[in-house]
């Protein structure tokens, strides 16, 4: 039951972006397709979970004093696996996210995750915490990704929805419009909270 | 003292452990990552050159082309692509400097007569939806078949002859520049470029 609780929380009640707002400059960043959210979102996940794995069987290791730095050489050094993997075989999508993937080192929901989680508990429920956070912010990169794709572009991953006829939103593909797709979808959701209750 | 001592021994040993992990992937992904790189430049070289039937990338003429702040070198290589013994075309990569958001390479491709065959886009950070639309055919293949003088080196809203994009005018601008500028220095040195050594 707990361990249920612990996935699923990322997904909606505790999801990183849409409640917590950690994260937001890779989410505002890359988010101008469907396909750069899904490819940062997976990005992310891979190195939360390993982050989350590594600092929880090192918790007892690793003095209190030290622990940010500690927590920050583990994070980094994923980060650098992640990069080197994608642009060795996935050249085209390291291309397109480019210099978003260093900075997954700042992004402070995984160094959020280590320090309020991994560090506190065992191996097993930080595994399933790191894959609930993780797929729930590639959801959210992916959602918000699709919406500024479709409405800027009339495209969702690069498939023509509307037909040449469709003028692009093109303030939706530009940074005003990840902020305004944001707000929007807070508001929705906040709204369907709401309405449950 | 002793605390400290530990402090420094773990944070130690955790970044020991990190740099072995990554020298390990470093090692495991060089040659992958140097193939990736090279591939994408032969996919530009290939797109921009007529035929032919070489391997451009290991016949080339590496010239000077100014230096930099530093006082160093700039240096620029010239890819030639033959149809046998004949030489078909001249590809170099040229940057603009002065685009909407960091550098525009561009790779361009010239007949042995000066006359641009094509140019394609390697990198650029423009605005999505407005200034990256340089990488759209109908702005590419304005450049082809023009030469130095058979054509005004401006975007038309500048009085030239090259179209622009609706809302993006420097993308356009620092290209035409760019590419304008690469086409002086081939035609300046086109002997050089065109008959001189390999390496």
């Amino acid at each position: 039951m707990d361990l249920a609780n612990d996935l699923t929380k990322g997904l909606w009640r505790e999801n990183a972006v849409f409640r917590l707002l950690l994260g937001l400059c890779p989410t505002l960043a890359v988010t101008t397709s469907a396909e750069n959210g899904l490819g940062m979102g997976l990005a992310t996940t891979f190195v939360l979970l390993c982050s989350n794995i590594v600092v929880s069987l090192l918790r007892k290791v690793i003095p209190a004093k030290v622990r940010i730095p500690a927590f920050i050489v583990i994070i980094a050094s994923f980060v650098t696996v992640v990069q080197l993997t994608m642009e060795a075989y996935l050249y085209d999508l390291h291309k397109a996210l480019g210099i978003f993937i260093p900075l997954i080192v700042a992004n402070c929901l995984i160094l959020g995750r280590a320090e309020a989680f991994a560090s506190k508990r065992s191996l097993v429920p930080s595994v399933v915490d790191g894959v609930g956070m993780g797929v729930g912010f590639t959801l959210a990169l992916f959602v918000l990704g699709a919406v500024r794709e479709v409405f800027g572009a009339g495209t969702i991953f690069g498939i023509s929805l509307f037909g040449a006829a469709y003028q692009p939103l093109l303030l939706m593909i530009l940074p005003p419009g990840a902020f305004i797709s944001l707000g929007r979808l807070l508001a929705g959701m906040n709204r369907l909270d709401d309405w449950r209750q | 003292m002793k605390d400290i001592l530990r402090l420094a021994l773990v944070l130690t040993l955790i970044a020991s452990a990190a740099g072995l992990v990554l020298s390990a992937v470093e090692k495991v992904t060089r040659e992958p990552i140097a193939e990736q790189r090279r591939l994408e430049m032969l996919r530009a070289i290939e797109a921009v050159l007529p035929d032919f039937n070489n391997e451009p990338d290991t016949d080339t003429v590496e010239l000077k082309v100014g230096t930099d702040r530093k006082g160093e070198d700039v240096m620029r290589r010239f890819f030639r692509g033959r149809l046998g013994d004949a030489l078909t075309g001249v590809a170099f990569k040229v940057v603009a400097p002065d685009g909407y958001s960091g550098d525009i390479e561009i790779m361009v491709g010239v007949r042995p007569d000066g006359t641009v065959n094509a140019i394609e886009i390697l990198n650029h950070a423009e605005t999505p939806g407005l200034g990256d639309k340089i990488e759209e055919g109908w702005f590419k293949n304005q450049f082809s078949d023009k030469t130095l003088r058979n054509v005004d080196w401006r975007v038309k809203k500048d009085g030239g002859d090259f179209d622009q994009i609706a809302g993006a005018t420097i993308s356009p601008r620092a290209v035409v520049e760019a590419v304008h500028r690469g086409l002086e220095f081939f035609n300046k040195h086109r002997r050089t470029i065109v008959s001189g050594g390999g390496e």
